[in-house]
């Protein structure tokens, strides 16, 4: 009888909560690293049995394929009231959204404002790669003056289409939101950032929290007409100048001092990068 | 406003007499459906049920459920729609510009089969319209709010005692079937202030085994609409018009009011079928024989207990506070059997027991020409009596070719039988 | 590294190379990027095979160069590698 037995130290693998499935996602697209980062988190800190996620309309609307836990899927927008009466219903659970720039910036931006300003307690993972990839690479409220796109193709102009729109920005200023940051994964490295800053965004659900969101900014190597590789280049060189990385404000940890201390509440920014 | 005490009767309690309490319709609709158990109410404030949500952002927090005025009912629905996701009992509430709103939601919660019950207090339109109460929005409840192949139960009051009846009746369908449902309300029910009993039912409230509660200790569940590939959507819309025809077989309701000898009946609905009550004892009175057919679920509707009615009714005058959309169920129920006369005012206007009765008048007159039977003299013979047809003159002399026969006065067998 | 027991010799077993990275070829999407992040450049696209979505699944071309850094495993979209450390001496 012959018995092989793997010796070797294991140091880095799927996380549990991943399914086994093959993603629909493109070579080398975003959405793949953060889906990862989210299982690895809810694995880590325990929370996949109470969890229950918000899956949005767009690549992304199959998050619940890759994702083993319980999810509900919400009408293209609406995922922050969707996660709003969520989270009411079942106040100890664990909720996230996952939407697209589409889908939390265009489409669904009041439900956002709202959610935020009531500081709801949920995570909003916000992945913006400045493009509506599942229709078909038309140009999206964060694409980049200049880009083109199947909807801007002389170039997004200032003048036709406005600007991009830095919504994370636009949320930080209001009370209820506990923690606002943008993070990206361009790179090993800032990969390892942006779990940082899901981890501290999951985290606001404590109770004594309140509304979190996470901006990852991501690649759609297919819409914007680049390899995988180009894209992650063009993300870290080009992309972030427009959209800085960075914790945008984080009033979880004035909150809980606040509260330990019997005070009220007070907003503070902290300037990692 | 009134206070109401607790006073669910639990299952098998001695009844008590207890006493009526003057209640607005749109907060005894919302006491309803507290006391049948609602956990969580999301709604936006628009005239007229206002007051539905105000009684809710008093009642729900002591309560210690959940209520939220939403941002739009864009955003109130689909907070609804999350809650219920989570096997939540939950109630939204919206008048018709709202709902508009919320079509989209009934479309998705139809599909990922979610339970909610929302009310609709209906009002003038269309577009902005008039705060005045209406029934414009059959169409909408009855044939869909938003898109693809799907059906919701609708269910009609017509007072407001029935209205907190059907308040907890709606949360025993959606969930037993696991669909949206909408109660079809109006600005008159919602405004005016009634007497109500306040013995409120509660139905019980289990798990159905679908609800995301968070995947402890078994299989992730995921509710979705989204079935990309086409022949997993064919059969899970089979799925869900197996459900339909379930229900169209099993929780039709409607109601019947002096039609055993009517000879014309009215359709109607809602505030238009207790103006209708009163011209009916008006049109008794002077000696017409009428009655109501009154549909308490519009969907399913009532069509083949219309449709057993009609062929012994010499009319049918369908009476709506819009411009025409009961009328065509009525036809499709009716299919010819009956003329189909129509009585409606439109933008917040509400008709008259005068009218209906001057409309009654018409429908009477311009069908006198036509054999009128009652209910009991048709029973007592299937077959016409081929001598009251000769006495109409039905028989029509046939031009025939020829001479007139002859007939010899001696050999004419008549002759010799009459002579 | 994989050792083959057999309980019934007594011969010391014999060690084979050590493996430092599980890749799951049928998951790969040939998109390149562990590729370029490999600090030691010892990923590379395999030309002479496509897995059965179409893609050119990357192969490790040098295992005793492998520093099991786990970059690849970072930045991979489809969670495609598993990685080992390696044991002390090898």
């Amino acid at each position: 009888m012959t018995m092989t037995i793997d010796t070797r130290r294991r140091i880095y693998r799927r996380p549990a909560l991943l399914t086994d499935r093959p993603t629909h996602y493109c070579p080398g697209c975003g959405h793949g690293i953060i889906h990862r980062l989210v299982a690895e988190l809810l694995g880590e800190m325990a929370l996949g049995a109470r969890t229950i996620g918000v899956a949005s309309v767009g690549c992304s609307v199959f998050a619940y394929d890759y994702l083993d836990i319980d999810f509900v899927e919400s009408p293209h927008g609406r995922a922050a009231a969707v996660a709003t009466g969520v989270r009411r219903a079942r106040p100890d659970a664990f909720v996230f959204t996952y939407q697209g720039d589409g889908d939390l910036a265009a489409i669904g931006t009041a439900e956002i404002v709202h959610a935020a300003a009531r500081g709801e307690r949920f995570t909003a993972v916000f992945v913006n790669n400045g493009i509506y990839g599942m229709t078909g690479g038309q140009m999206a409220p964060t694409t980049l003056l200049g880009q083109r796109t199947t909807s801007s193709p002389m170039g997004r102009e200032a003048g036709l289409a406005g600007y991009p729109i830095r919504i994370t920005e636009m949320l930080a200023l209001l009370p209820g939101v506990a923690y606002a940051a943008r993070g990206s994964v361009a790179d090993p490295r800032a990969i390892g950032r942006t779990k940082a800053m899901l981890r501290r965004a999951f985290e606001t659900q404590l109770p004594g929290g309140g509304f979190s969101i996470v901006e990852v900014l991501s690649t759609c190597p297919v819409g914007w007409g680049m390899t995988p590789t180009e894209a992650m280049e063009h993300l870290a060189m080009n992309v972030v100048k427009t959209y800085p990385l960075g914790v945008l404000v984080d009033r979880l940890a004035a909150n809980k001092a606040a509260i330990a201390g019997g005070a009220g509440t007070a907003g503070s920014t902290a300037g990692e990068a | 406003m009134p206070v109401v005490a607790d006073r669910r009767q639990p299952a098998g309690a001695a009844a008590e007499p207890v006493r009526p309490v003057l209640m607005k319709g749109n907060e005894a609709m919302a006491e309803a459906a507290i006391q049948a158990g609602c956990d969580a109410y999301f709604g936006y404030p628009i005239t007229p049920q206002a007051e539905l949500l105000e009684w809710m952002a008093r009642r729900m927090p002591d309560l210690g459920r959940v209520f939220v005025q939403a941002e739009s009912e864009l955003a109130a629905i689909n907070m609804g729609l999350g809650a219920a996701a989570t096997g939540a009992r939950v109630m939204v509430s919206s008048s018709s510009p709202g709902i508009s709103l919320m079509a989209e939601a009934m479309s998705y919660m139809a599909g990922s089969e979610v339970p909610v019950v929302l009310i609709n207090v209906m009002r003038g339109g269309p577009g902005l319209g008039s705060i005045g109460p209406s029934q414009a929005d059959y169409f909408q409840a009855t044939k869909g709010h938003g898109h693809g192949d799907y059906r919701v139960p609708v269910l009609a009051p017509s007072s407001i005692a029935e209205a907190v009846e059907l308040v907890p009746e709606a949360f025993v369908l959606a969930e037993r079937y696991r669909t949206p449902v909408m109660i079809l309300a109006d600005g008159v029910m919602g405004q005016v202030m009634e007497p109500v009993v306040p013995t409120f039912r509660m139905p019980p409230h289990e798990p159905g085994g679908w609800e995301l509660t968070g995947a402890d200790g078994r299989p992730s569940r995921v509710l979705r609409s989204l079935h990309l590939r086409p022949e997993d959507l064919e059969a899970h819309n089979r799925t869900l018009q197996a459900k339909y025809a379930t229900l169209a077989e099993r929780e039709v309701r409607w109601a019947g009011e002096d039609l055993d000898d009517a000879e014309i009946a009215i359709v109607a609905y809602g505030t238009a079928a207790r103006v209708a009550r009163t011209a009916v004892e008006r049109a008794r009175e002077q000696g017409m024989r009428v009655g109501v057919f009154r549909p308490i679920s519009l969907w399913p509707f009532p069509s083949r207990e219309l449709a057993e009615i009609a062929p012994r009714l010499r009319a049918i005058l369908v009476v709506e506070l819009s411009a025409g959309q009961l009328i065509e169920d009525v036809r499709l129920a009716v299919e010819g059997h009956a003329p189909v006369y129509f009585h409606g005012r439109t933008g917040g206007m509400v008709p008259t027991p005068g009218e209906v009765l001057d409309a009654l008048r018409t429908a009477w007159a311009t069908t006198t020409a036509v054999a009128a039977r009652s209910l009991a003299e048709v029973d007592a013979r299937d077959e016409p009596d081929p001598l009251s047809l000769i006495e109409q003159g039905a028989w029509v002399a046939l031009g025939w070719p020829g001479a007139a026969p002859e007939f010899d006065e001696e050999l004419d067998p008549i002759q010799l039988i009459y002579r | 590294m994989t050792v083959a027991v057999h309980p019934a010799r007594t011969e010391t077993p014999v060690a084979e190379a050590f493996e430092p990275l599980d890749i799951a070829a049928d998951r790969c999407k040939g998109c390149g990027l562990c590729v370029a992040i490999c600090p030691r450049h010892v990923l590379a696209l395999e030309p002479s095979f496509v897995n059965e979505h179409g893609y050119h699944p990357v192969r490790l071309t040098d295992a005793t160069a492998c520093t099991s850094c786990a970059l690849c495993a970072r930045i991979c979209p489809d969670t495609a590698f598993i990685v080992y450390a390696r044991p002390r001496g090898t």
